[in-house]
């Protein structure tokens, strides 16, 4: 059976809406926040204040006595946990009085309402033994692991220092990119349903089966009692990959109370505690011929983290495979300082190192006088770098070709502060973007009852991506059924297991398990009319028979059944399978997407203040299945790109050591008024080697790269080189 | 904002009568409010605020109950009315998740307490499709993908319908200011300005 859709009629690739857009635009999606369960109970958590020390007193006794309380728990009273080994997220909850980190969830006040419950956490009174030397500044730690690194460097290919000597060109630069925090647009929230010893969860996770464990180890609840469900989330990027603190809480706090407690965090207490893009400083070396091969590159990076969690950003990784350098040397270390665990934002290590690396590689064509696109096009990869495999496909050069001409490179005049648009300083930057595609093992139940309806469940959650969406086109496809006819539920663990929503890899993954179930389905579906004596189609071969909107046939007869009449008679209300699709162990290829980002900005000559103009990303990541719901992510991609770039930082008062802008009036993302105008182009590419639906991921490749893009423009524009983002208007008056 | 503060309603805010009618409309969360209040008096523990009479129309429908003052119009929404197409984003007037119409204009129903709309007409995201006709702008930010989690989406439909009816410019760079209370992190900005300018010019609303 060829994956092609039966009908002819493929869905697969293109622009259509949202199968859950209706609920989404009536207000009518569930998010976890929105569960209401009779004689629910309200949670609020009280956070530290300081970064570091002991609580010496914790006083509830005031909160305790508002009406409607129902319980108020803290490392005085709370159940004892064992320390999952895995969770290296969160300090022990509720275990002890110490205090690691400004922020750290140390009381959750139980009560009948939402009101009550903050009141009473507001009354909550801790006093604390600060510790007299918190440090939650990892710059000046930074200096001596970079001295370390130096000395001892340490992923390495081919020999540096002597690709250094024949280099007749150098470049070597320090970049630093801020702590920043993903911001959701929906805050963290759980609620707990005890039933008997049964729970269920409603979290807001980017995982529901990684949640399932995480809670049962964290909480001490066998796995097989637990259910997690997530049927919308609004927005995660990498913070609800991992479950924290304050969902334990919830269910710690509903089996006291006995009854279902939702816990909802305040934005303000979102800066901490669940995570965040750490700091980092990088250190870049480039050598090159005068021809602008390069001879030698070196990485190093330092990224801040907690004195719990060694959170590596891998910084280095781009630097290790976008370009044909037979010399290459990296090393990463960590700064522990007394805050919350660092975790995965969209596009870890690759975002901020990118903008390094591709900041350092318009450095470099500065310096050799090469057009910047060129000099990539030079060293353009032709295979895996690091491991040598050929590229499951790889169209980075055709992503060059078709963005420079659509974004109008050609009338870019190289030299700095060269071009004018009325008093701006107009200048336009490029960068290279590249993303790892990955893929896990995922399941998926296919089913299609008499009605000519089929049902596709998996537990996979859709974060916003589209995941609705498109596996129900995968589905039609193969079940050559129109779109309305197929339904699709997810976000439960009842459902066939799935890997979490990061790293771009569940169009991949769900994708080939929806594939692998459908094409079952499909199977079993034959093997029922050959095998059925009244059947007309009843001793065919499986090769012949075809199955479209609804009706079975057989290739060059008139014999043909519908669907309904076939399982009503053999008594089946309806036909179902369960299969899983397990990514090959050895993979004869290295699988990556890419991609090419173009800037345009005006630069206010008297305030230095940037308007990012046009943004254009030419991408090649295999297969689209939906080009309108992948553009959005791409668009979005770009944004945060433009965020990073220019306006978020989450800023630490080091005497304090706590985060000091808080909330969205402080913590600047891009607002409709930031919008440039945007252009977006896939190039098209099939890829039978990099999975059985041939999509590589998008969400994260379109953040890769534009830091770096809209920086380099800035430099075109006023010949001022800065490498600390985000680019702030002192940094350019 | 107006503030409907008549003398009987603020004694009644400071005396606070747990007594309810019966013809009243009541929320389970005001009976555990109410039951509460009535152990607080046994107890002599330290009093919450009170509950208050609240008489609003939500979506056309007539609402008449006494709820806590301290509950936001969102929160009521959310909470009592089990309206939960309006988010809460931030609780603080920073992002626009909470948007609504009160009146027949855009507001932040964080920023405001349920019991300043004694009297009021809201609209939220789940009355303003006639049936199953969906709102032009619904079907426009359908059309235009104007979201990716949907998060934001009820608020900023809330503010694209209201901006329909505003003195805001004609251009895409006014419509983009005129909406800049309205965040996106998943970054459907110009989807959204997309499907908010082919309504303005399809004039269909
Ligand atoms: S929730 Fe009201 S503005 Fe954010
Ligand atoms: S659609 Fe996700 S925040 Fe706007």
């Amino acid at each position: 059976m060829s994956t092609k859709p039966q009908g002819g009629n493929s869905v697969v690739g293109k622009p259509i809406d949202r199968v859950d857009g209706k609920l989404k635009v009536t207000g009518q999606a569930k998010y976890s926040a929105d569960i209401s369960l009779p004689n629910m109970a309200y949670a609020a958590v009280v956070q530290s204040t300081i970064s570091a020390g002991k609580i010496t007193a914790i006083d509830t006794a005031e909160a305790e006595k508002v009406a409607g309380v129902l319980a108020v728990l803290t490392h005085q009273n709370a159940p004892r946990l064992k320390k999952s080994d895995n969770d290296q997220n969160n300090v022990p909850i509720l275990q002890d009085n110490i205090i690691r980190f400004a922020g750290q969830n140390i009381a959750v006040v139980v009560a009948d309402t939402f009101e009550i419950a903050t009141h009473a956490a507001d009354l909550v009174k801790v006093t604390y033994a600060p510790s007299k030397s918190p440090n939650t500044n990892p710059d000046p730690l930074s200096n001596t692991l970079f001295e370390q690194m130096q000395k001892s460097p340490g992923q390495s290919r081919g020999d540096f220092v002597a690709g250094m000597k024949n280099a007749a060109v150098k470049i070597e630069a320090t970049y630093t990119t801020p702590t920043e925090t993903h911001n959701p647009m929906e805050p963290f929230a759980t609620v707990a349903h005890w039933e008997g010893d049964k729970l269920t969860v409603y979290e807001t996770t980017q995982g529901v089966f990684p949640s399932k464990k995480s809670i049962s180890e964290m909480a001490g609840i066998p796995a097989n009692n637990i259910t997690v469900i997530t049927h919308f989330l609004g927005g995660g990027f990498g913070c609800k990959l991992s479950v924290w603190s304050h969902a334990i809480m919830a269910v710690l706090a509903a089996k006291q109370v006995k009854r279902p407690v939702k816990l909802v965090l305040k934005r303000t207490q979102m800066y901490g505690p669940v995570g965040f893009r750490p700091k980092t400083f990088q250190q870049i070396t480039l050598g090159a011929t005068k021809q602008g091969k390069l001879t030698a590159m070196k990485h190093l990076s330092v990224n801040e983290t907690s004195l719990f969690r060694q959170f590596t950003e891998y910084c280095t990784e781009p630097t290790n495979v976008m370009y044909a350098c037979p010399n290459v040397t990296t090393a990463i270390k960590q700064a522990a300082i007394n805050i919350g665990s660092p975790t995965w934002m969209r596009a870890p290590g690759d975002a901020p190192g990118s903008f390094a690396l591709e900041s350092a590689m318009d450095e470099l064509a500065y310096a050799l006088g090469i057009d910047p696109i060129e000099l990539r096009v030079k060293n353009f990869a032709d295979k895996d770098p690091e491991s040598g495999k050929p590229w499951s496909s790889n169209s980075l050069l055709e992503c060059y070709k078709v963005g420079a001409q659509r974004f109008g490179w050609a009338k870019r005049s190289p030299a700095i502060k060269s071009m004018k648009r009325g008093k701006m300083q107009v200048g336009l930057g490029v960068a290279a973007a590249t993303h790892p595609t990955y893929r896990s093992e995922a399941g998926a139940i296919a089913s299609i009852s008499s009605d000519g309806t089929a049902t596709i469940k998996s537990g996979t959650q859709d974060i916003g991506t589209g995941t609705y969406t498109i596996m129900a086109q995968v589905a039609a496809d193969i079940l050559g059924l129109p779109i309305n006819k197929i339904k699709v539920e997810l976000g439960d663990t009842r459902f066939p297991q799935t890997p979490l929503s990061g790293g771009s890899q569940t169009a991949a993954s769900v994708g080939s398990a929806v594939t692998a179930a459908a094409k079952k389905l499909l199977d079993a579906l034959f093997d029922l009319a050959i095998g059925d004596e009244k059947s007309p189609l009843q001793k065919s071969e499986k090769k012949d028979l075809e199955f479209r909107n609804g009706v079975l046939t057989k290739k060059g007869s008139k014999s043909s059944e519908k669907i309904g009449d076939l399982l009503k008679r053999n008594n089946m209300p309806k036909l179902e399978v369960t299969a899983k699709s397990t990514p090959p162990k050895d993979d004869k290829y290295a699988k990556r997407s890419f991609g090419v980002q173009f800037a345009e900005v005006e630069v206010e000559p008297d305030l230095g203040r940037v308007h990012v103009t046009r943004m254009l990303g030419a991408y090649a990541a295999g297969k689209i299945l939906n080009e309108k719901t992948a553009r959005s992510q791409m668009l979005g991609g770009m944004i945060w790109g433009m965020g990073m770039t220019l306006f978020e930082e989450t800023l630490m008062d080091h005497k304090l050591g706590r985060i000091v802008n808080n909330d969205f009036a402080e913590y600047h993302i891009p607002v409709h008024a930031d919008m440039p105008s945007f252009d977006v182009i896939f190039i098209p590419e099939e890829d039978p080697h990099v999975n059985p639906v041939g999509a590589k991921g998008v969400g994260e490749l379109a953040i890769n790269g534009a830091a770096a893009a809209i920086a380099n423009a800035i430099y075109h524009a006023t010949g001022k080189r800065l490498r600390h983002i985000p680019i702030t208007l002192d940094q350019l008056f | 904002m107006r503030l409907n503060f008549s003398r009987r309603r603020f004694s009644q805010l400071l005396i606070a009568s747990t007594v309810l009618s019966s013809l009243e409309e009541l929320s389970p969360r005001i009976m555990k409010k109410a039951l509460a209040e009535t152990k607080d008096k046994q107890s002599g523990a330290v009093s919450s605020p009170h509950a208050y009479d609240l008489s609003i129309n939500v979506n056309g429908k007539q609402h008449k109950l006494k709820i806590d003052s301290r509950v936001t119009l969102l929160d009521f929404l959310r909470e009592n009315l089990n309206l939960t197409g309006t988010k809460k984003g931030c609780d603080l007037g920073q992002c626009g998740a909470c948007t609504v119409h009160v009146n027949g204009r855009r507001i932040k129903s964080c920023l405001t307490l349920a019991v300043m709309h004694d009297g009021d007409q809201v609209t939220s995201i789940e009355g303003i499709a006639s049936g199953d006709d969906l709102h032009p702008m619904q079907e426009a930010f359908i059309k235009h993908d104007g979201f990716q989690c949907g998060f934001c989406t009820p608020g900023q439909i809330m503010s694209a319908v209201a901006l329909l009816k505003e003195p805001c410019g004609a251009s895409d760079d006014d419509v983009r200011e005129c909406m800049s209370g309205n965040l996106c992190r998943c970054g459907a900005y110009p989807n959204i300005l997309a499907a908010i300018q082919e309504v303005r010019k399809g004039g269909k609303h």
